[in-house]
């Protein structure tokens, strides 16, 4: 998993089978300094409670369908969690 | 499986309920460069050299699940690495 930022929505009303009601946030990752790193994606909002601005854990690859129920959907990076803190002694 | 730096440690309230009470640590990767935040199975504490499992099927037979959002957990703590020339 990584850190990254949410800077923005995606509203799209064609989607495929399986992303119906699937809330789309735009995510910039970061390093662990929280310094972007790398190029926006777009993530599934797994706890349906993030939104622009915020830090979040995002994860990747298959392991982000299985974030969202039913499971199954096309998707490729999820929001796992809201960050409260990132504590690097 | 990576070999890993713990540099610190994430705290999050509002997740996923799969990391409801799981501890979360970032880990700098030694070969791969960059960090991943892991779930910590070892106890594993700011400073150590860890394993890292960063692939989701060894990660669910861990946690005993059929599914979850889960792929990358500490594993390991390191003693010592030996690599004879």
């Amino acid at each position: 998993m990584q850190l990254g930022r949410v800077t923005g929505t995606v509203v799209a009303s064609v989607k495929a089978n399986g992303l119906e009601g699937v809330k789309l946030l735009v995510v910039q990752p970061l390093d662990e300094h929280r310094e972007p790193d790398g190029r926006a994606v777009v993530a599934a909002d797994a706890v349906r409670m993030a939104g622009p601005g915020e830090l979040v854990y995002v994860v990747a690859a298959r392991e982000a369908a299985e974030a969202l129920d039913p499971a199954f959907v096309p998707v490729d990076h999820a929001i796992v969690g809201i960050v409260d803190e990132v504590d690097l002694p | 499986m990576k070999l890993a730096r713990v540099t610190g440690t994430v705290v999050s309230s509002i997740n996923h309920p799969f990391f409801d009470g799981q501890r979360l640590l970032i880990c700098d990767l030694e070969e791969a460069g960059g960090y991943l935040i892991a779930v910590d199975v070892v106890d594993a504490g700011v400073g150590d050299r860890v394993l890292v499992l960063d692939e989701g099927n060894g990660a669910r037979q861990i946690f005993e699940i059929d599914s979850g959002p889960i792929r990358s957990v500490v594993v390991g703590i390191v003693d010592d690495v030996h690599e004879p020339a």
